[in-house]
């Protein structure tokens, strides 16, 4: 079971966000790519409920909106950790040594599923995020940090308190 | 807006800049931003204001500058100086009045005559690093839109897709279609309703030109389509880019906002009949959609997912609609074209390669960054004149073409890098990524790398690309930890035959590429993989398995 959406203690106008959005695109379904864009932004990922209600409002089969959600890597049907390392795994990172980088994050990071234990960090790849100058890039949380090492990723873990 | 008042906009934005005493030209591109471009545009600009000289300096953001390697760079126009490696600190010289006509920060200069820039040969990247993307009037004075006025004014469409042919432009995606015959296939349909679309969805890893293109002159690509529906007779275009590129996007809705609010897209552009809108569709993480088939699917909001060919999109593209679909590199080389004549464009480059291209510099090399060279150049001027050469090592191997490409060997450094001459020797043009590897990188694994990005990146539709590269990537896998034999070497030849000759779409098509190239070159390496169980260039992890499985 996914985490249930935070609960509505602040005044939640998502859902008139994402009408606006929808109408915007005249309810129409070529517009399914920007819609499900603007609902994950608006509540960081893509929970079924929410895939039922946009298929709904844009009068399409579920199955073709769960179809398109997960084909694109860019949207996600589970909620976020709160801190995410993408790690470039472009040519030029790739030949810059990226994989010793996910290497050193896994170990660092990650618990065994069903362990208990929360994930604050999630670690993911990316298939080549234009920075190729710069390599090995790593993006953490929407920063990207330039030529890293396993020293700088030790640094940034230990800024969010990862031991 | 008129043809008139655009040039008139353009002399009075010229005389405005001759007027101020400095232009200082901070990069903010991707990559200059990611090492501290921000901040020190920021210190620059306080500067600025701490000597009370507002209203003589002007500091803009400007597009790639080049040299991302030296990044964050800053331009400083008055005397035509670059420097890199700046810092904040280094604000107060940098603004500071310079009589003495010497480099004010003299450690920090790039020479602006050095081979990485006297043997470059900038047409699509003209603007990239000397004007504001996010300023129209920085575009306008650049001569910016006077090649739509043009087309509009004093061309006829047919006489537009004529300067297009004569140019000998290519598509610049990677397979090399010629541009004009491509117009002329969509001009010639009959059906009212056509479709322009520019395909910015850069995939391959290690490409960063379209990117480039579309943070640093973004009007370049916007004037190009609308030239392109002009000629075809569309009015309605689209930008497919990446949703990864979030700089891009957002400079782009800015362009787009600016021109359609001077009439230079919309309805009734530049006071003629003409109209025509673009809008930006947003990617969502699939390199499938590059291929033009997928990407048209994705547009019309449905799995990024090829047909098969023909009908080809120029009969029967979005919605069924005759489009006409080109890269953003294409869409940059139009207005030069239109403006200066097809037969300027085609005096550039060899016979049967016309013009320029974009490389992405990348991997093991000096200079990494953004470069432009004419068609024909030799790839040893490229990497070693303009490049630098190998930091630390011995040059081994420059792939390009992405995961559709293949690796070149030392033997071809001396090949004109053209279309033609590339595809003889096993690789492609590709979009422009080149990435340069030293004795330290595996060809094997670099196989297997390619491979799992095909094998991730497969759409599923067809059997051969589906199972074929999961298939493919076993092999290559099991070689790196030295766990194959012979038979697998033969297995893997046979399906890279199997995977070119029966996929549906260009990813499956392409796919063995990387693996054949390698093993044409390199086969002593995947040899030594197998008989010997050993990693040449030590970097596959034989050994440690070994001792691994006796522990």
């Amino acid at each position: 079971m996914t985490a249930s959406p935070p609960a509505a203690t602040v005044k939640d106008n998502r859902e008139k966000l994402l009408e606006r959005a929808m109408s915007r695109y005249r309810y129409s379904g070529d517009a399914l790519i920007e819609v499900l864009h603007t609902a994950q932004e608006l509540y960081g990922f893509l929970p079924p409920p929410l895939l039922k209600t946009i298929a709904r409002k844009l009068r399409l089969p579920p199955s073709r909106v769960l179809g398109v959600a997960t084909f694109y890597h860019f949207f996600s049907l589970k909620p976020k950790a709160p801190h995410t390392f993408v790690v470039c795994l472009g040519t030029a990172c790739y030949v810059a040594g990226a994989l010793g980088l996910v290497e050193t994050l896994n170990r660092r990071c990650a618990k065994p599923e069903n362990s208990g234990v929360r994930n604050d960090v999630s670690v993911q790849s990316a298939r080549c995020i234009g920075s190729c100058g710069l390599a090995p890039a790593v993006i953490f949380d929407g920063k990207v940090l330039a030529r890293v090492t396993r020293q700088l990723i030790g640094a940034e873990l230990e800024g969010i308190g990862v031991k | 807006m008129t043809v008139e008042e655009l040039y008139g906009k353009q002399a009075e934005e010229l005389e405005r800049q001759q007027a101020l005493k400095n232009r200082i030209m901070c990069c903010s591109a991707a990559g200059c931003l990611s090492c501290g471009a921000d901040g020190l545009r920021q210190a620059i600009s306080a500067e600025i204001a701490a000597q009370g000289r507002q209203a003589e300096i002007e500091l803009c953001g400007t597009g790639c500058l080049g040299m991302c390697s030296r990044g964050p760079l800053v331009l400083s126009a008055a005397d035509n100086r670059l420097y890199g490696n700046v810092t904040p600190a280094d604000a107060a010289s940098l603004v500071s009045a310079n009589p003495s006509g010497k480099p004010t920060l003299p450690d920090r200069a790039i020479d602006l005559d050095a081979p990485f820039f006297s043997k470059q040969m900038r047409i699509v990247l003209a603007n990239s690093g000397r004007v504001d993307p996010e300023k129209l009037a920085d575009y306008i004075a650049a001569g910016g839109y006077q090649a739509l006025g043009k087309a509009l004014t004093a061309m006829s469409p047919r006489e537009v897709i004529e300067e297009v042919k004569k140019s000998g432009l290519r598509g610049r995606g990677g397979a090399g279609y010629p541009t004009g015959l491509k117009w002329d296939l969509v001009m010639k349909q009959i059906p009212q309703v056509k479709y322009v679309v520019c395909n910015a969805d850069e995939g391959d890893p290690g490409a960063f030109m379209d990117r480039s293109v579309l943070e640093g002159d973004p009007h370049r690509v916007l004037e190009g389509m609308a030239i392109a529906g002009f000629a075809v007779g569309a009015q309605q275009g689209y930008i497919y880019v990446r949703g990864e590129y979030g700089l891009a996007i957002q400079r782009l809705q800015t362009a787009i906002k600016q021109a359609e609010r001077e009439r230079l897209l919309g309805h009734r552009i530049l006071e003629s009949g003409f109209q025509f809108r673009i809008d930006l569709r947003v990617g969502a993480g699939a390199f499938v959609c590059g291929e033009e088939t997928a990407l048209i699917a994705s547009i019309e909001g449905k799995r990024g997912q090829p047909r098969q060919r023909p009908p080809y999109p120029p009969e029967s593209g979005l919605w069924g609609a005759p489009t006409l679909i080109n890269n953003v590199e294409t869409f940059a080389n139009i207005a030069p074209i239109v403006q200066n004549g097809g037969d300027w464009f085609a005096s550039v480059g060899t016979a049967s390669s016309k013009g320029t291209k974009v490389f992405a510099l990348a991997g093991k090399i000096a200079n990494t960054g953004l470069i432009e060279v004419p068609m024909g150049t030799t790839l040893r001027t490229i990497l070693f004149d303009i490049g630098g050469g190998i930091p630390a090592g011995k040059f081994k191997a420059a792939q390009t073409g992405g995961p559709s490409g293949g690796c070149i060997p030392e033997q071809f450094l001396d090949a004109p890098v053209d279309y033609e001459s590339l595809a003889k020797i096993g690789s492609i043009m590709g979009s422009g990524g080149l990435i340069v590897m030293d004795d330290s990188s595996c060809m094997v694994d670099v196989a297997r790398f390619f491979m799992e990005f095909c094998m991730d990146e497969s759409c599923g539709k067809c059997i051969p690309c589906r199972a074929g590269t999961v298939q493919m990537h076993d092999i290559l896998h099991r070689m790196t930890r030295g766990q194959a034999t012979e038979d697998d070497m033969q297995m893997l030849e046979t399906l890279s035959e199997l995977l070119r000759e029966t996929s549906l779409c260009g990813l499956g098509q392409t796919a063995p590429n990387p693996v054949m190239s390698t093993l044409k070159y390199f086969r002593h390496e995947y040899e030594a993989h197998i008989r010997d169980r050993r990693c040449p260039a030590g970097h596959c992890q034989i050994e440690s398995q070994l001792e691994g499985a006796m522990a």
